[in-house]
């Protein structure tokens, strides 16, 4: 009876969601057309329209388990008026201020670790800053078509992706060994501690310099590629690949942070409406997680994230502007 | 991925006991950088949006530049890139970039406190690994990459 309850309650929720999400999408497009020289509307507009979308995405971030900073410059570039450039800015920033306030707490609980992220950091970091070099110099619809391109491989990736709770390493490789990159957390789940080893770490290296650069490209957080590496390709258990991959985005998206702020593609008006508002919003979303885990949102958020990335592609190519 | 891990706003956890030196100095210090970062990035944003400083950038003509390029505001609006903004932060959007900067600068600071934990450990692969690290962000930071201008 109670399950039955807190369904009722979900699909509720939901259709709220949903409703909410479309009418705010929709409205966002309307207004789109009237934004010139000539329009009405007030300043405000869009930052506090901004603040709300950032808001309803924080929740939905954190329902769906996905970053919100990946969310952020697909829907942000798609449905408001923002050039790419300062939306691709503030997405690092919201993508970063989310790791930072993560990070002391997985650092503090052993679930992040310290020795694994900081060699993936390092070639993360430095392919950021190629990364934004070139997101930066490459015209607005080449970078609408890769980001679209982009999207729809993350959704495919999110909607397929498999994850291994304790992966079987059997024998740590030399670099790891090297590295000293091992270690033990107690895992509140099963009530006893794990120790972990890696293992591939110069696949796993390689694979970081791909997604540093796609981060600095977009502005994307790279949790969804963070994960499946550190988790499947390296072996490390999901709880500590998702907790480094949080830890690790505040350490890649500095560098490619900094190189749009000295690019002057930083806007206060943007930035701070969107990082306090998926702040906010993922703070109410832990409270309902709290209470119950709907899977049908993660669903909604994928299927949201594929729209905007078809809309990012159709949009650099001309067809839908 | 099904988990979450959220660190604001959460109830404290209890440490881990197999959580080594570096990691904790380096968790405290961002733990109370992100807190000063984040309440000083709120109250630059209500003085800015209460006018109670003027602006360089008139708030409602914002409007018109935000849809332009990066490039194309920078030349517009007349306005430094690079560090050029800590020239004016008597003006209330330029004020913002302080703890913009100072978030954007916290993960230099943690790594800059963990290498003497590093070198004290005599653990020289991650002693050079951090000062790499702090070297790419430093160049990073003071605007050696930047495009156009």
């Amino acid at each position: 009876m109670k399950n039955c309850k807190k369904k009722v309650l979900w699909l509720i929720f939901s259709v709220i969601f949903i409703l909410g999400l479309i009418y705010s999408l929709s409205f966002a497009g309307e207004v789109v057309k009237t934004t010139d020289p000539s329009s009405s509307l007030p300043w405000w507009f869009w930052p506090l329209a901004l603040f709300i979308f950032t808001f309803i995405l924080g929740i939905l971030a954190v329902l769906a388990g996905v970053g919100g900073g990946v969310l952020f410059v697909p829907l942000v570039s798609s449905f408001f008026p923002f050039h790419i450039d300062f939306v691709r800015g503030a997405g690092l920033f919201v993508a970063l201020t989310g790791a930072l306030a993560a990070g002391p707490g997985l650092l503090r609980q052993g679930f992040a670790d310290l020795r694994l992220s900081i060699p993936m950091a390092l070639i993360a970091s430095t392919c950021a800053i190629i990364g934004a070099l070139v997101g930066l110099k490459l015209p607005s619809n080449i970078v609408q078509i890769l980001l679209g391109i982009t999207i729809i491989f993350i959704v495919i990736i999110m909607a397929t992706a498999k994850k291994a709770e304790f992966p079987e390493v059997k024998e740590p490789d030399a670099l790891s060994q090297a590295l000293h990159i091992s270690g033990i957390f107690y895992d509140p789940s099963i009530g006893k501690d794990v120790e972990w080893k890696i293992h591939r770490t110069p696949i796993g290296l390689g694979l970081f310099m791909l997604i540093g650069i796609i981060a600095g490209l977009f502005g994307l957080g790279a949790g969804w590629a963070n994960v499946p590496v550190l988790n499947l390709i390296l072996g490390a258990p999901i709880k500590v690949a998702v907790a480094t991959s949080k830890f690790l985005l505040a350490i890649t998206d500095t560098s490619a942070a900094w190189v749009y702020l000295n690019s002057g593609a930083v806007l206060p008006m943007i930035v701070v409406p969107g990082v306090i508002g998926i702040m906010l919003g993922s703070i109410v979303g832990v409270r309902i997680l709290a209470i119950t885990k709907p899977k049908i949102v993660k669903w909604i958020v994928i299927l949201v994230l594929g729209f905007a990335g078809l809309r990012a592609l159709l949009k650099g190519l001309g067809i839908w502007t | 991925m099904d988990i979450n891990f959220r660190g604001g706003g959460e109830k404290k956890m209890t440490q881990n006991k197999y959580v080594k030196e570096e990691q904790m100095a380096y968790a405290n210090l961002l733990d109370i950088g992100m807190k000063i970062g984040l309440a000083a990035l709120v109250i630059t944003f209500i003085i800015y949006l209460l006018g109670l400083l003027p602006n360089q950038i008139p708030i409602n003509e914002l409007p018109n530049l935000w849809k332009l390029r990066a490039h194309e505001f920078i030349e517009k609006t007349g306005l430094p890139t690079g560090w050029g903004w800590f020239k004016n932060i008597n003006k209330g959007d330029y004020l913002n970039y302080i703890p913009i900067a100072f978030l954007g600068g916290l993960t230099i600071l943690c790594y800059i406190r963990i290498l003497p934990i590093f070198i004290k450990k005599k653990d020289t692969i991650y002693t050079v690994l951090t000062l790499l690290e702090i070297l790419v962000l430093v160049l990073a930071a003071i605007g050696i990459f930047k495009v156009g201008h």
